[in-house]
């Protein structure tokens, strides 16, 4: 596919910041009761005309990438489609509301929370969610710390949380942050949870085991009834982390499996936009033992009112008032527009992609079967070499060198938003990188307007703001 | 090909530790560094701390991977390189010299004898 991305600027510098095109300074008076020392007689803002605003960011964002531009297959981050509609409802005035309002002024978007919180409940399996957490790694830390409130309300001291090697990162530090000792399970040869090596983890120490199902590589636990046994008879709890939840809506839950506790990423399997710096969402759902713990406040409705209240023994507060409403907001309307049927044919269609697209490449795929993910493998070449040789095929690359089970990984994941053309267009960008020489990969990219980042310099040198410009390194 | 002195004994985990007399030099080893690539932090213990064999003593983030660093002999430790949380690419750079780690103050000397020598940790690495 011919690609060029836009470039705007000089040869050696991109489309210039507003404070680059033009500053303006502003007299803003002296009327301030505040003391002289915090404040200021006159501002710079940039000056620019309505039409040289908006030229701005249409052009940086003619030079960026997103799921908008084409295929976006980053695996493990479910890059699905945002619906725009999702948009309007979030922007809708009557959601504008104030948290501290008393509930009867509000009852419209407790009922919003409501439903959300029992529409999560019912596709996760679980009793009772808290949509508090700002994002999934919060969740899973939120979760942990209901756990541990759990087991220490038995007086159960328990000190080992359980995390596959191949699990999230993020695993290691929610449980780390929440006190607990990580012991680190190696993968079977099949690349899922060796029942011998849990059997041998497993301790009267064990509060619980973070699993993934299907794991990092896309492949299902499918001894999870054993697992869940295995951890239950031990007195551990069973934690599902929802990073790849977009498999199986539908099919099996999280709490049919055994699992006490769980994250959802709404980011990821119900469509809210990613990352950005935020605000996110990371809901947590539990099963009717933990649901006592969970954090403050939750709705429930009463006779056809909707109320907040504060679950007995709440660890508290991990986020203020009830989360970020307008992700959730967004979550919810992706799941109502959707409905039952919906999300069904919606995993279905990420498996159905991602099992295609992998038939059509000429990469080794070490394990499987796989679900809505795969893990390829680019054998002897640098899998970041191939990823930023993709770019220039018009395609966003896969995530690469992760997980570590697999050598050189290209961890795909086209979600359902792809179309069969938009497979195609994916499968030729994998085999036409991988055929290129060394030579031709080497510079990659070489279409896209900002090449080849020397990462190393960037984490040693990082300059995070724009008042960093013209700063010696 | 990567360069192990003969001067020093090496760990499995590919850290090394010299062994003249009482104090010993921790770091990490070529063959490691090449492996991590491009490193970017490096996050030490202070001078006073105990380090134990075996048991992790601090990281080391490349742009590839983040890595715990273990003790390839217990003792205090005496001295930090802290040059290189400014120039943490010493590391790659001048792994036996300028990227070293730590200087310790060894608990005990008959420790070394459970380390490899430069000849067996450079098999390991072929």
């Amino acid at each position: 596919m011919n690609y060029d991305q836009a470039r705007y600027g000089d040869d050696d510098r991109y489309e210039p910041l507003l404070s680059e095109k033009d500053t303006t300074t502003v007299d803003v008076g002296e009327s301030s009761p505040l003391p002289d020392d915090l404040t200021r007689d006159s501002l710079e803002l940039p000056g620019l005309s309505e039409p040289e605003l908006a030229r701005h960011y249409t052009r940086l964002s003619q030079m960026n990438w997103s799921v908008e531009s084409g295929p976006y297959p980053l695996g493990s981050c479910t890059m699905k489609y945002n619906p725009s509609f999702t948009e309007d409802v979030a922007a809708d005035p009557n959601g504008a509301v104030h948290p501290d309002r008393s509930d009867g002024t509000v009852q419209g978007t407790l009922e919003v929370l409501y439903g959300l919180q029992d529409s999560l409940a019912r596709i996760g399996g679980m009793d009772a969610v808290t949509l508090q957490p700002p994002a999934g790694a919060a969740g899973e830390f939120t979760g942990i710390l209901v756990a541990k409130a759990y087991h220490e309300s038995r007086d159960d001291d328990r000190s080992e949380v359980i995390i596959p090697a191949s699990a999230h990162g993020t695993n290691f530090a929610s449980a780390a942050m929440a006190g607990y000792d990580v012991v680190e399970l190696p993968s079977g040869d099949d690349g899922r949870v060796d029942l011998e090596a849990l059997e041998a983890a497993v301790s009267e120490e064990t509060a619980a085991l973070m699993l993934t199902n299907p794991n990092t590589v896309g492949v299902f636990e499918r001894d999870i009834v054993e697992i869940a046994e295995i951890v239950h008879d031990a007195g551990g709890l069973l934690y599902y982390d929802g990073a790849n939840l977009n498999a199986l809506l539908g099919r099996v839950r999280p709490g049919d499996m055994g699992f006490d506790v769980m994250h959802y990423n709404v980011h990821k399997t119900f469509a809210t936009p990613h990352g950005g710096g935020g605000p996110g969402a990371g809901p947590v759902g539990v099963t009717e033992e933990l649901a006592e713990f969970l954090p403050s406040p939750r709705v429930r409705e009463r006779e056809g009112h909707y109320e907040l209240y504060d679950p007995e023994r709440s660890i508290g507060k991990v986020h203020g008032y009830q989360g970020n409403w307008l992700v959730l907001v967004k979550a919810y309307a992706y799941i109502a527009r959707l409905g039952d049927s919906g999300l069904e044919d919606a995993s279905a269609k990420a498996v159905l992609n991602a099992n295609y697209l992998a038939s059509q490449i000429d990469y080794d795929i070490p394990y499987g079967p796989f679900h809505h993910e795969f893990a390829a493998t680019a054998g002897d070449r640098d899998a970041a070499d191939v990823a930023k040789r993709m770019l220039d095929y018009g395609v966003h690359p896969p995530t690469t060198k992760w997980p570590e089970l697999v050598p050189e990984a290209m961890l795909t994941e086209p979600t359902e938003a792809e179309s069969l053309d938009s497979l195609d267009d994916l499968a030729a960008a994998f085999d036409a990188a991988m055929a290129d020489s060394d030579a031709e990969l080497e510079p990659a990219p070489s279409k896209t307007t900002a090449g080849r980042i020397d990462q190393a310099r960037a984490a040693r040198n990082p300059r995070l703001s724009w008042r960093a410009l013209g700063e010696e390194e | 090909m990567f360069e192990v002195p003969e001067d020093r004994k090496y760990q499995e985990s590919h850290e090394y530790a010299t062994t003249d007399g009482e104090t010993a030099t921790i770091g990490i080893t070529d063959f490691a560094q090449d492996e991590l690539g491009d490193v970017v932090f490096v996050e030490l213990p202070a001078v006073g701390d105990e380090i134990t064999q075996n048991e992790a003593f601090g990281v080391v983030e490349s742009i590839k991977a983040v890595s715990d660093l273990y003790a390839p002999i217990s003792g205090t430790v005496t001295a930090v390189n802290e040059e290189l949380f400014d120039r943490p690419e010493l590391v790659n750079e001048d792994p036996y010299g300028d990227g070293w780690m730590l200087e310790i103050d060894v608990a005990d000397e008959s420790a070394f004898d459970d380390l490899l020598s430069a000849e067996e940790y450079r098999e390991q690495t072929e």
